[in-house]
């Protein structure tokens, strides 16, 4: 990482720290209090938006490191965030359990069948793997529509709200907080990952897998330990998308959701952590871009370019980014930083 | 024994379409080695263009099927042109993500001049009725059984006998060769995504005339991405011989066990998917795929 000019490590926690200097210390501080006092000063709508976007992110961060640190392409997130949805819808509204108990067997199951589906990635790679990705999001949603008695099948199930103790998770204020402090727990365990044995292997195994192998890196061990920890990712998010609404059913995991979660790596960065934060907050503004000018639109030319709008919208915006700017928003950000640290004897 | 074969007959007419539908998809990974994921909606596109000059225009089927085949040439050339090409050497899931971008700009374009809507034109398309003795080709299907199997066989005289077929098959093989012998391999990748584009319209329209057309019509791209795995990645011959294997399949799995199954089943719309994952596990090449030795 560039420092300032004048900044020098001298230790090796100085050299590890993610937050190096007192002024980034002071932007972080400055951001988590905006971030937890926002519900004070906004609506209702702003802040189901955010809710969102938090659980994207929580879900991004898994498909992140499983594609674009391990470099296996998965196109099945979203139905490994209906197991873990629909896991722990049962364990909450079938046996009882409490939220904070069920939510972590919906992670631990997702991983697990995350790790059953990603047994094909040792025997195959790049498109293979993807197919296998694809078959693994249909079977999981047939499954889940076959098992009429423990999920409703297609008319859905009623979840309850989570609740701590006697405090029941209701207000939209309230769940924002659950999913923010969620979000900033799998943000951090999401970069320090990647900073660790375990990541770095992960990165080896990306650039040159043969290479990897070679040096020691158990491909086995490291691939199924990318979809597991991809996967709890997946769940986490998924148990929180189920229960915001307090209901569960599979239209609440449209398989376009994955690649939709993909575009957002790629407009992102691939292979970084900002870059998902990027991605997610570029892609949903987008959405909502639509959700705003649609009606308009639906007024001013015809109701058809309305509805068609956001899917040629966020078609376009993969377009682009694929030919103007692979490495994504990540990347132009470190260079406005670089910029700035530089300004102005650029050279 | 009767109601087998009659699952058999109408199966083998379903994987006919498979097949051709596959094609397109083989045929653009043997030529470039990217996959298109868009190749289902190429065929929703040709259902709604189907419907366009069947029903709108009221033109004869052998007029409508020229039609849109030159609307899905300049598909395929603009595609290839504008968002393919820049993508060469890119790494794979770039160029996924591009034709899945691609299919959803296309599932707008079609929500924008059709509206989306479900159109229906059966009864526009010939109907021809064959007979073996009780059992009978459903007559919708037989004319997108006779089409599919002259379209299959028109693109396996191109790949032997002509020149661009030539050039075609060589770029598969090598493409540094084809390059130094003097062949432009932009205009063979142009010729494989004009192909593809074409094949999955003619399919569209034939599957369009027995169902109908509407925007999930697209998911038969997905199937023919089981057929494609199925039948070996680069082999033609693969495809259309596990586009009827599995066109069969699911029709008999869908006949024997949807009854049996809660929820009412649906088993033909999961089966290429573990089928997918069958293969992948046993047999990653498929049928008659090329085996991929890797060396250190």
């Amino acid at each position: 990482m560039a420092l300032p000019s004048g900044t020098f490590n001298q230790s090796y926690a100085q050299d590890m720290a993610i937050f190096r200097t007192k002024t980034q210390w002071a932007m972080l501080l400055a951001f988590l209090a905006f971030l937890f006092t926002f519900p004070l000063y906004s609506s209702d709508r702003i802040l189901t938006i955010i809710t969102i976007m938090g659980i994207a992110i929580i879900s991004v961060h898994g498909l992140s490191i499983l594609t674009g640190y391990c470099n296996q392409v998965s196109l099945g997130h979203v139905g490994f965030m209906a197991v873990g949805g629909y896991t722990s819808a049962i364990l909450t509204a079938n046996l009882g359990w409490p939220f904070w108990a069920a939510l972590p067997c919906a992670a631990l199951m997702a991983g697990v069948v995350g790790i059953i589906f990603g047994l094909p990635s040792l025997k195959v790679k790049g498109f293979y793997l993807i197919v296998s990705t694809v078959a693994a999001y249909f079977i999981i949603i047939w499954l889940v529509l076959q098992l009429v008695d423990l999920t409703g099948g297609a008319d859905g199930m009623a979840v309850p709200r989570p609740a701590i103790g006697s405090f029941v998770i209701k207000s939209k204020a309230s769940y924002f907080y659950l999913v923010m402090i969620l979000a900033c727990l799998a943000t951090f365990v999401a970069k320090n990952i990647v900073r660790t044995r375990v990541g770095r292997a992960f990165i080896a195994i990306r650039d040159n897998e043969k290479a990897a192998e070679v040096m020691g890196i158990n491909l086995w061990t490291y691939k199924l330990l990318a979809f597991f920890i991809g996967c709890v990712f997946a769940g986490v998010a998924g148990a929180l998308t189920v229960h915001y609404v307090a209901f569960a059913c599979v239209d609440q995991f449209p398989f376009m959701n994955s690649v939709w979660y993909l575009g957002m790596l790629i407009v992102g960065g691939m292979g970084s952590t900002t870059g998902v934060l990027f991605g997610v907050v570029s892609l949903k503004l987008l959405d909502e871009l639509v959700t705003i000018v649609g009606p308009m639109l639906a007024v001013a030319v015809s109701p058809q370019a309305a509805s068609s709008l956001g899917l040629i919208l966020r078609g376009l915006v993969i377009v682009v980014f694929l030919i103007f700017e692979p490495r994504g928003l990540a990347h132009r950000w470190e260079m406005v930083k670089a910029y700035y640290r530089l300004w102005p004897y650029s050279h | 024994m009767n109601f087998f074969l009659q699952l058999v007959i109408s199966g083998f007419a379903l994987g006919m379409v498979y097949a051709l539908v596959t094609m397109g998809f083989v045929l653009i990974f043997k030529c470039s080695k990217a996959f298109n994921i868009a190749q289902g909606h190429f065929v929703m596109i040709g259902g709604y263009l189907g419907f366009t000059f069947l029903v709108t225009f009221h033109l004869p089927i052998w007029a409508a099927l020229l039609a849109a085949i030159a609307v899905a040439i300049v598909m395929g050339m603009t595609i290839e042109r504008l968002a393919l090409r820049p993508l060469v050497g890119q790494p794979i899931l770039a160029v996924i993500m591009m034709t899945i971008a691609l299919a959803t700009i296309l599932e707008g374009l079609a929500t924008l001049i059709w509206g989306g809507e479900y159109k229906a034109y059966h009864g526009v398309l010939p109907t021809i009725t064959i007979q073996f003795g009780e059992l009978s080709v459903p007559p919708e299907m037989t004319i997108g059984l006779l089409v599919s199997i002259a379209t299959v066989i028109i693109l396996v005289l191109l790949f032997r006998y002509t020149k661009s077929g030539l050039a075609m098959r060589a770029t598969a093989e090598d493409e540094q060769v084809v390059q130094s012998a003097g062949i432009k391999v932009t205009t063979v990748y142009a010729l494989s995504w004009v192909i593809a584009a074409v094949v999955g319209v003619i399919a569209g329209i034939l599957l369009g005339g027995i169902s109908g057309v509407m925007i999930p019509m697209s998911e038969v791209g997905l199937k023919a991405l089981a057929v494609a795995l199925f039948g070996g990645m680069d082999s033609i011959g693969g495809a259309i011989l596990a586009g009827i294997i599995l066109g069969v399949a699911e029709n008999v799995a869908a006949g024997y066990l949807d009854p049996l199954l809660p929820a009412g089943g649906g088993l033909a719309n999961v089966l290429p998917f573990i089928v997918i994952i069958i293969v992948l596990v046993f047999r990653p090449h498929g049928l008659f795929g090329l085996a991929d030795i890797e060396r250190i």
